[in-house]
């Protein structure tokens, strides 16, 4: 999902860093200091589990989660994503600098989008809903994703065209993995943690 | 498996103010990410080139990274040649490679390798709880700051945690393989991981009440600026103005 340094024009990477800054700014603003701690270590949590890789016929691919991030912080995924981006830029080189705005912005705005769509869905009481919903929140926030991408590399030029097509089409298989995964560990964690679920939709 | 590859070591780089390299890094990735002139992006990566040279970095580790970095270079080579419209160079089957497709790759690798090679060369030689003491003397936000301290220091953490798991699977004789059962253990891992960093956060978060955090998270890193810092600096803003010159300087004069 990561656009790689020196590919995007100029008006896209501004206009994603401008939108991932006030996505920030939001998700800032709703994180009181007293959930600070929380919101990093699970970010550390899905830093690592990014490096899961799940096997999908002779190949394999890598968990994102985004989804279930959504599920879990709502807008605080928005600085939770900047930051795990960043440290991957760090420690990988995966993304960079410039780029760090679009490739946030194209994971963290669908996380939100799945949060206000399903995250009710997914706390209720009947089972049957809320595993739908858990599929469709993971399934949805990787299509949504690369659809972003997808938009991002059309948008810098008619040449990108073709590659933004490819994107989508290889992310297929990733979306039903992502919606099973998303499925498990959020039925999981509604069995074990249920409050882990509410804690988002706490007034504050 | 996560780890600084580069952060430790002794060169001018290694020894740099880190708020200098972090503007650095920024300024030079903006500059060399919108410009577009051949000559330009040669020199930027010159640029890169020598910084890297004077960080004395391992250079089998350094090229081993830049060939995992470059994957996404390569799907554009592989499409971009033949979906730019330009004058025909050769043929495969039905597609024609062009000329300028070829050319914009060419252009756009070099970019890309000149940026990470710089940031590997300046904030790879910086570890990363230094960075994030610089980005608040930079007046980034500070909760950003405390995101950013928290999730790294508990990477590693939360990391055996998940090892012990995966240990813990294979002990039993776990083989992932692409069906419903491999997709659930995994969803299952993925739970008891969120879990785990979750109660490891309740307890550090009593912790830090214990002992009286009121949400003030002091700065205990101060940087001083020596005359070796602002030397460096002054011929890195230099080259990359001269960058910047070279790319859109005619326009100024015409």
């Amino acid at each position: 999902m990561h656009i790689s340094e020196g590919v995007l024009s100029p008006s896209v990477l501004v206009t994603g860093a401008a939108l991932t800054a006030a996505g920030c700014g939001i998700g800032l603003k709703k994180l009181d200091y007293d959930r600070v701690p929380q919101v990093a270590i699970l970010t550390s949590a899905f830093f690592v589990a990014s490096l899961i890789h799940v096997p999908i016929g002779p190949s394999n691919v890598h968990l994102v989660l985004n989804g279930l991030m959504g599920l879990l912080l709502g807008w605080p995924a928005f600085p939770a994503i900047l930051i795990a981006l960043f440290l991957q830029a760090l420690l990988f080189q995966f993304g960079g600098i410039t780029t760090l705005g679009v490739n946030t912005f194209n994971m963290a705005f669908p996380a939100i989008i799945c949060f206000y769509l399903f995250g009710y869905a997914v706390k209720g009481r009947n089972n049957l809903i809320s595993n739908g919903a858990a599929f469709a929140c993971g399934f949805f926030a990787i299509l949504l994703g690369s659809l972003m991408v997808a938009i991002s590399l059309a948008f810098t030029g008619d040449p990108f065209v073709g590659i933004a097509k490819v994107v989508v089409i290889a992310h297929l298989p990733v979306m039903i993995i992502e919606g099973l995964i998303t499925l498990f560990s959020a039925g999981f964690l509604k069995k074990l943690k249920p409050e882990l679920l509410e804690v988002v939709h706490a007034k504050r | 498996m996560v780890a600084e590859e580069f952060s430790s070591g002794n060169s001018l780089f290694h020894d740099l103010d880190p708020r200098i390299k972090i503007i650095v890094a920024s300024l030079f990735s903006t500059i060399v990410a919108i410009a577009d002139r051949t000559e330009v992006l040669l020199l930027a990566l010159l640029f890169s080139v020598f910084c890297v040279i004077l960080s004395s970095l391992s250079m089998g580790k350094l090229i081993r990274r830049l060939f995992l970095v470059n994957g996404f270079i390569l799907v554009l080579w592989v499409v971009l040649p033949f979906t730019y419209p330009g004058k025909t160079l050769f043929s495969v089957g039905p597609l024609d490679a062009t000329a300028e497709g070829i050319r914009y790759a060419c252009s756009i690798t070099i970019k890309s390798n000149a940026i990470i090679l710089a940031c590997i060369a300046l904030l790879g030689t910086t570890p990363i709880f230094k960075l994030a003491h610089a980005l608040r003397h930079l007046y980034v936000p500070d909760k950003l700051v405390q995101l950013l301290f928290f999730s790294y220091r508990y990477i590693h953490v939360i990391y055996l945690e998940y090892v012990r798991l995966v240990n813990a699977m294979k002990v039993r004789c776990f083989h992932p393989r692409s069906d419903l059962h491999t997709y659930k253990a995994y969803g299952h891992l993925v739970g008891m991981v969120v879990l785990k960093s979750y109660d490891c956060s309740e307890r550090v978060h009593d912790a830090m009440l214990c002992r009286g955090f009121k949400g003030k998270f002091w700065v205990l890193d101060h940087f001083s600026l020596e005359r070796r810092d602002l030397i460096a600096f002054i011929i890195m803003l230099l080259s990359i103005t001269g960058l910047g010159f070279l790319q859109w300087g005619k326009g100024l004069f015409s």
